[in-house]
């Protein structure tokens, strides 16, 4: 593949992964309210098991930069839910900050190895 | 402060209450995900050329993305505080930026494989400070932005 033409997928599926995430996060937070960061939280582990299974399948060189990085990171993201804590913990939920950090990273590293598995590696 | 930031617990980003501007709710604004699909554009491309540039092993730090991460978390959390408390409601700024450009150039998922590839390789304290490291970092990059916005507000 020409190098344009990979970047120019990388920029095209990027753009696409921000709008899946935009979609299903608007989608999330509409129906449980604005208690808790829910919306965020299945994109990220949508995302982390899909990456998983990528990764198990031994995806690799150019098709892992524009499915993997291009597609899912941009799916992913970390400034929001970063965002999300902090502004939980402004409001001194710390429960519900405790609860978006931890279960995020252990909920995280599970669903990708789960993927990695579910991909055979 | 806290009414202010109230609206934004969920989805500060595409949350419905948090964009009081949207003329219809129930129709999909076309320029609103233009901005979000040009700005995921430019966070892919910027995060995939570093990615590309920086590659490391299970047993190094992932400089590529714990950069980005903070990169990014700073830009938001000095975007969106400015948005919210300084400046007259901006949708495409936000889609743009905020939606797009930041949160493309992060990624929750890659950082999810790095450790699960760190544990594998058994390397158990490496995963832990990175993991510690992002998230410390990430929450630091948004509460200093969100002062140094604030602080600038009230010099003026």
């Amino acid at each position: 593949m020409s190098f344009l033409a990979l970047w120019l997928g990388v920029g095209v599926l990027g753009g696409l992964g921000a709008l899946a995430r935009f979609a299903i996060d608007s989608f999330v937070s509409a129906s449980t309210g604005a208690r808790f960061p829910f919306g965020t939280l299945l994109v990220n582990l949508s995302g982390a098991l899909v990456l998983g299974v990528l990764v198990g399948v031994a995806l690799h060189g150019d098709a892992y930069l524009l499915v993997g990085t291009a597609v899912i990171g941009s799916y992913t993201t970390f400034s929001t839910w970063m965002l999300e804590s902090h502004r939980l913990a402004e409001d001194g939920r710390r429960w519900l900050l405790g609860a978006n950090i931890v279960l995020s990273l252990l909920l995280g590293v599970g669903a990708a190895e789960l993927g990695r598995l579910l991909g055979g590696g | 402060m806290s009414s202010l930031t109230g609206v934004y617990h969920v989805s500060p980003l595409c949350s419905p209450v948090s964009k009081p501007v949207r003329p219809s709710s129930a129709r999909l604004d076309r320029q609103e995900l233009a901005a979000i699909f040009a700005g995921g554009c430019v966070g892919a491309v910027a995060r995939a050329a570093l990615a590309q540039s920086l590659v490391t092993n299970a047993d190094e730090w992932p400089w590529a993305t714990f950069c980005v991460n903070l990169l990014g978390a700073a830009l938001l959390g000095w975007l969106i505080t400015r948005l919210q408390e300084r400046l007259p409601p901006s949708r495409y700024s936000r889609s743009f930026l905020g939606t797009g450009v930041c949160g493309a150039l992060t990624t929750f998922s890659t950082v999810m494989v790095e450790l699960v590839k760190m544990l594998e390789a058994a390397h158990v304290g490496l995963a832990l400070g990175y993991a510690a490291a992002s998230v410390a970092g990430g929450f630091a990059a948004i509460f200093l932005t969100t002062k140094l916005v604030r602080r600038a507000r009230l010099t003026r």
